[in-house]
Parts: structure tokens; sequence; C-alpha cells
């Protein structure tokens, strides 16, 4: 299906045809009732490419819920009261947290290439609040959200910004290195693509665990989630770990962030086939299209994939259909995309549609809502001022953590290992 | 100490010689905090190289007729000797399979390593021993598996990655750039990345320019990584050893060409250091540096030097990341003349950046400019002749230490 063919998909404004729900007389399998959706997908080695069959699944929970009476909908909510207001609570902290980013920005207290997360945090929120502690995130540049939904503190990320030392990664990463190992981020990548081949060591890590060091758990296996971009799923890394990770059945879900732009790049005119969702079939596993701008359409979906990757039964590619609100960096002037595009997916805002979605099912009041919004602006207020009250980082940390064993600076013309130099430590030595 | 003195005479010429020629000074177990091995059983073979500068000159004495290390002790039977004797790729099969035994997070892999066995042989055998998990065979894709060892080694485990060809881990430059040399640093310490990289490289037998790279120069300038080339079987196990268990990113260069030279190596356990150098032939006139196969060249030029009358010390850096200046600044303090001899490019090779650095801390014990004999900046040619010519022979290095020592 190349971009360019009649009939094709529509410049996506106002009717992507690649959102099942607005496409008439598909007949994607509703898979919020019926789990086996991806059980009964066959790639017996017996059939051709060709007949494999391809499944763009798309939970419609929200809208068209064929299995309940329509009535019912509004009075049987998808999910819990609690739940509900963790999801809440964890886009609105996305949100401010990254309206903070730029202001902080702007007044110049970070730098260099910061890139925001506006719009896309059903992704991350329906993803994420998923994941068991141990269980794995590895993201890309656009990783200040995952972080957060990950369970790093508001704190230690925007201190991570300032460039302090105090930062998750002690200020030596920066926006686009966000790790954490008490809450298993693992990054935090600046190339693009380069973080999904060490997702997939995480995902090989976690079957080994279980299958050399019998070192099992009672709810299988340990899962890593790989975020990444469009312009990424035409990179050879993308593809490579499709491969080996299907082939080893590894625990890992490839998350497709598709926000239709890599910096000024449309998809449409990068990608030979746009659908990134059919590439999984491709290689042997489901492939799967979701509305990324709905969190429990995202989180129904998430549910299903990480419920097999635990299992042992492999990997899922997951695209999210989702916009990012501000430009690709804060240095983006965002002149390519078109205003109608950016008003259609405006209007499709996730943290708006959940707070709707809350408060037509009487999950909550709008005054709770609003006291969740006052709870994170004071959240991350308090991080901007730990951040500006951090020191920055002392000349003696420059050299450390260049090695995880310090004997590899060597050994000096004295016979003692450079690392036993009183001078060293202190960072005044010459190297 | 039996083993230490076969690790002496292994070292040096092997035939009869009197013994004030083989002393290496105090060779110290070193049980302190900076020994590699914490393991009581192992063998951390450290050497404090305090060469004596006394005894007996070496010119005018016997006839040095096998100056190659590996030839040593041929004529007596193999019963009566300590050790066993294997060839290289055995060693470094030796090395892994101990460490596999000894560490169950150490993996291994790879094109090609799990049932063929590795190219080079050095994995036969282990797949059926611990299974297709451990010893795994990657599809090609060299940047994705080696990214792969990496997030492995981010989450406890210890893999070694193998190259089928070190030419080929320049698709995964990105990987060992990246994030191997980086991840430590970028995450403020978090994660560390035990990984070992490994591989044949160098210029072989005409196996063509993209087989017969020269990467050292490559990714030396990467922070945050090691890098040390084996060049006997002796100090391929220990090398090997003492890589897989370095928390550091380490990157094992091999030679194709060396894949079949024969020693004895002890029985015990022993574990090599990762930074220091070794000690080839003590001398007085001259200071040679090399590693790898090049060592072979500079042994066989030794030969000839020595028959006409010089005495090159020659030291084998093995530490190509970072240079151990403690054995080669005492080798310079006493010989005062320096020649390098690398299968490197000329331009930003190793010697490149040794000259600089001997230049930086011993500059005042020089007594002639620093001599370096690298291979030509030329992809290597597949005609014989000009393969030959690529690298450097033994001619080549009687002549320069002759100039040296005008």
């Amino acid at each position: 299906m190349a971009a360019f063919s009649a009939v094709k998909i529509p410049p996506p404004q106002f009717t992507t045809v690649r959102s099942s729900s607005q496409r008439p007389g598909s007949s994607p399998a509703h898979f919020a009732h019926s789990p086996s959706a991806f059980n009964s997908i066959s790639f017996g080695s017996a059939k051709s490419v060709r007949s494999r069959p391809l499944f763009a699944v798309s939970s419609d929970v929200v809208s068209s819920d064929k299995t309940k009476p329509a009535s019912s909908s509004a009075s049987n909510p998808a999910v819990t009261r609690e739940v509900a207001l963790e999801l809440y609570e964890d886009m609105v902290l996305g949100r401010a947290f990254e309206d903070m980013c730029a202001q902080m920005y702007y007044r110049g207290k970070m730098f260099g290439f910061v890139h925001l997360y506006n719009g896309q945090e059903a992704v991350s929120t329906g993803f994420i609040k998923l994941l068991n502690q141990s269980d794995k995130v590895v993201s890309t540049y656009r990783d200040h959200v995952h972080a957060l939904s990950k369970g790093v503190p508001s704190r230690e990320v925007m201190a991570e910004l300032f460039g302090k030392a105090t930062g998750c990664c002690r200020g030596q990463g920066g926006s686009m290195h966000m790790f954490s190992a008490a809450h298993n981020v693992l990054g935090g990548f600046a190339f693009i693509g380069e973080g999904i081949p060490v997702a997939t060591g995480a995902a090989f890590s976690a079957k080994y665990h279980h299958e050399v060091l019998k070192q099992s758990k009672p709810e299988g296996l340990d899962v890593t989630l790989a975020f990444f971009g469009d312009g990424t799923c035409n990179n050879g890394q993308f593809f490579e770990c499709l491969n080996m990770a299907q082939l080893w059945k590894l625990p890992i879900i490839f998350v497709v962030e598709n926000n239709l732009w890599a910096i000024g790049m449309s998809h449409l005119r990068a990608t030979s086939d746009p659908e990134i969702w059919k590439k999984g079939p491709a290689f042997g596993m489901p492939g799967v299209h979701v509305d990324g701008m709905d969190v429990l359409k995202v989180r129904e979906v998430a549910q299903e994939a990480i419920a097999r990757a635990r299992r042992g039964e492999g990997p899922t590619l997951v695209e999210c259909e989702t916009y990012r609100f501000r430009g690709h960096s804060l240095a983006d002037p965002d002149e390519l995309r078109k205003p109608d595009e950016k008003a259609h997916y405006a209007a499709r805002d996730p943290i708006i549609a959940l707070k709707k979605y809350i408060i037509e099912h009487g999950l909550a009041s709008e005054s709770e809502l609003k006291s969740i919004d006052k709870k994170i602006d004071d959240v991350v207020e308090d991080a901007v001022e730990f951040a500006d009250s951090s020191p920055l980082p002392p000349r003696t940390q420059l050299l450390e953590n260049v090695f995880a064993d310090p004997k590899g600076f060597g050994i000096g013309p004295d016979g003692k290992y450079r690392c036993e130099d009183p001078l060293f430590t202190q960072g005044t030595a010459q190297v | 100490m039996a083993s230490l003195q076969m690790a002496a005479l292994l070292s040096a010429p092997s035939t009869p010689v009197p013994s004030d020629r083989v002393r290496l000074g105090a060779l110290r177990l070193s049980a302190s905090s900076s020994s590699t091995a914490r393991n009581g059983g192992a063998l951390v073979v450290r050497s404090e190289a305090k060469v004596s500068g006394g005894g007996a000159s070496a010119r005018g004495l016997s006839l040095i007729t096998h100056a190659v290390a590996e030839k040593a002790a041929a004529a007596s039977s193999a019963d009566s000797k300590p050790g066993h004797e294997l060839l290289l790729f055995e060693a470094l099969r030796e090395g892994l399979d101990e460490e596999m035994e000894r560490d169950p997070t150490v993996c291994v892999m790879g094109e090609d390593v799990g049932h063929y066995g590795g190219s080079y042989k050095v994995t036969k055998g282990l797949a059926t021993k611990y299974g297709d998990l451990r010893v795994l065979d990657t599809p090609i894709a060299e940047n994705s598996f080696t990214g792969m060892g990496i997030g492995s080694a981010m989450t406890g485990l210890r893999p070694v990655v193998e190259g089928m060809n070190m030419g080929f881990l320049l698709l995964a430059y990105n990987q060992i750039s990246n994030n191997c040399g980086m991840l430590h640093y970028t995450s403020g310490g978090q994660f560390k990345i035990p990984i070992v990289i490994r591989g044949p490289g160098g210029v072989g037998r005409q196996l063509g320019a993209e087989h017969s790279q020269r990467l050292e120069s490559y990714f030396q300038s990467i922070p945050g990584l090691q890098m040390v080339a084996c060049s006997t079987p002796y100090n391929a196990k220990g090398l090997m050893k003492a890589a897989i268990r370095s928390e550091n990113p380490v990157v094992l260069f091999e030679h194709v060409l060396l894949y079949n030279l024969k020693e004895r190596i002890p029985d015990e356990e022993y574990v090599l250091s990762l930074e220091e150098a070794e000690m080839v032939r003590p001398g007085e006139h001259v200071t040679i540096l090399t590693y790898s196969r090049m060592r072979y060249h500079v042994m066989q030029a030794a030969k000839t030097l020595v028959n006409k009358g010089y005495d090159p010390e020659v030291i084998d850096i093995r530490s190509l990341k970072p240079f151990d200046l403690y054995t080669i600044g005492n080798s310079i303090k006493k010989t005062h003349r320096v020649l390098i001899v690398e299968e490197c490019m000329r331009t930003g090779g190793i010697g490149a950046s040794l000259r600089s650095a001997i230049i930086d801390n011993f500059w005042d014990y020089l007594d002639a400019p620093i001599l370096c004999l690298s291979s030509q900046d030329v992809p290597t040619p597949y005609a014989g002749t000009l393969e030959n010519w690529t690298v450097v022979q033994p001619e080549q290095i009687v002549a320069a230490v002759e100039q040296l020592c005008k």
C-alpha cells in the first residue's frame, strides 16, 4: 500500500483510514471482549505470506461496544474509580511537567535539545501504569514522561534537566538520557532506533533469568516496553529486532508512538507502506493499531500484549496513533504541520477525553479532578524548587562513572593505578 | 611458584640461557585490592616488572636460534612438564568455558557461535554443554545483537559478543560507541555494561581488504571502553578470563593468523591483568613496543638483531587502551630509545597514541626520536606481494633498530 496510490490512506486530516473506529464496514476483532484475538492469529508455516491474516485490532471501549447494550455503557465503565484517577493523575503530571519544562527552557534553566511529550500522554500512561517495578521501559529522547510514569520522582527528572548533581543521572545524561536503575528505566537514547536493541537485550535477559538461571516469578516473565516513533520504523534496528524478538519469543512490546512527523518529515513522505502495525505479522507477531489519544483503549491493548509477553508467547507490535501538540523539540519552529491537523488532534486531547469519561460515568466529581490538578501543580513546583536549589556537579565528578571499574584508566608511570592517585579523585590529575 | 616460573619461561627465549637473562624481577602475587581476581583459587599475575639492570650483557652470548616463544621446550617429553599444551583458539575456549562454568550469567552471542562452534572454533562444543540460549546463534544483524548484548549486560548478564570477523563490528559501531562506551556515564553510574566484544581481526593471508581490517584505531577513542590484544595461548586465556570478569566493557582483539599457535600453559587457574603489558624479552639497547601478530615479526627480527650484537627489549603492550605506562616507562628509562611496531594504520593508530603518551610522560628520558613502524594506509590488497608490503616485515624492524641505535 504505497503512500501515493489512489486507494490509499488520505492525508491524515479528519478521517484516517487507519483508525478503525472511523472505518465503516471493517470488522476488526473487538478484543476488549475477545481476549483470544491474539491467540487466534495463526502463523502456520504452511500458509504463504499473503494469506497470513493481518489483524488491525482496535478496542472500541468507549464508542461502540457491540456486546453490551448501548444504554448500559454509561453505567458500566471500563475501569474502576481508583484506576481512572490513577490514570488521570499520571497524564496530568506528564502534561504539567512538560509545560513547566517549556517555561524553564525559555527562562534559561535547561538547555540543549528538549523534546516534549504534550499530547501523547495516553500512550505512556496507558502502557506503563500496567507494569510492575521489575518490568523495564526503554525510550527515546522524548523520555521525560516515560520516566515519570514509571515512577521516577519529578524532582530527580527536573534536576537532571537543570543539569544538577541531584538529577537521576547526576546531571550527566540530560533530557535525552533519563535512566533509573531503581525504577528500571533503561534510557533515554538520542539516536533513534538505538534503544530498540537494548530493549531486546533486556527482554532476552528476562527470558534467560527464567530459563537458564531458573529465577522464575509467579506472575511470569518480566516485560520490556520499547517506545519509539514513526520515523524509527524505517530504521534497520527496528526490523532486526522484530525478527530476533519473535525468533526467540522475547517478552517485549514494541510500542510505536506514531505522531505522523519525524521533525519535519511527514510519515507519509518517508514510508512506502505507512501502516506500521502490518509490519508485525510480516515477522510473525501480532500487529495492533490503536487510537493513541484514548488512554482506555491503549490500556486495553497493553493489557493483552503484556499478558502475552508474561506468558512467554512472545512480542507484540502496537502502533499508537497519537500526536504531539508541540514541535519536535523546543527549537523546532513547527512550520510544516497544518493548523487543521493540529486542531483535529487538539480536539482529541487525551486528558480532556478521560476527564469527560470520568465525569460521565460518575467515577469522580469535577472538584476531585481539580484537586488532583492542584496537587500535580504543587508537585511540579516543588520539583522546580528542588532543582533550582540543587548544586551543580563539581569538577571532581567529571571522571567518575566513565568506567564501572576505574582501573580502566590504567597504570600510571609510577606503577600505581591512576585511580589510586589522590589528584585523580580530586579531578585535577592529568589524564 | 612452579606456575610462575613457567610463566616466566614461556615469555623468554627458550634455548638454554643464563638464568639471569630470564629474571623478570619480582613477580608478586597481588592479593591487594588492585588484583583482578578476588577468587582465592585464581592466580593473578601482576608483575612489578623491575627488570634488573645488572647481570651479564647480552652481547656476544650464545646465538639465539629460537626467539619465538611458542617453540619453547620442544625437545622434552610432554609428560615431564607441568601444564598442558594447546593451541591459541583452544586457550580462548578454555578461558571462556571456565568462566561460563563459574558464573551462569556469562553467555555468548554471535553468528555461528553455537551449532557451528564459531568460525575459528573458539566456541566449539560450548552450545552442547551450555545450551542454545547461553551460546546464542544470532541472525546476521551485528548492530542489533551487539545492542542486545548491551541491554542484557545492563540487566544482569555478562555477554561475550563475537564478531565473526572484527570488521563486521563496524556495523555495530553505533552500539559500541554510543551505548557500550557511554551508558555507564550518561546514566550517572546506575548501569554497568560488563560486556566482552571479541573476534578475529588483522591482516591474514590474502583475505581481501574487508576481511583484513585493523580496527584498533577505530575503537580506541571511545571513552569508557577498554581494549586488549592477545598474542599467545597463555595471555589469550588469561585476558579472556579477565575481560569477562571485568565490570567494564572490553574489546578483545584476536588475530586471524595466531589461532593455531601452540604453547604449554599452566593447569592451575590464572587470570591476567587487563591493564598490564607483558615483558617478552628483557634487553638494554632499545625498547620495542608491539602487540598481537607483530610481536612475532619483532621476535624474528630480534634473532637477527641479537646476532648482530644488539640487545632489544621487547614489550608486548597487550593493553591497547589504557597503556601500561609503568612497564613502558621503566623500559624507556633504561634504554632511552623507542621503536613501536604495530599492525595498525599509520594515521591515528595505536602507535600514534602511544608516541604522544610517551612524549608526554617520558620526554626527558629519550635519546632519539620515537620511531613507529605501522602498516600502510591502504586497504589491504589481495595480491600476496602487495599484502606483505602492507604490513611491517622483520627486515624493516631490523633496519629501524639499526637506525635508532646509530
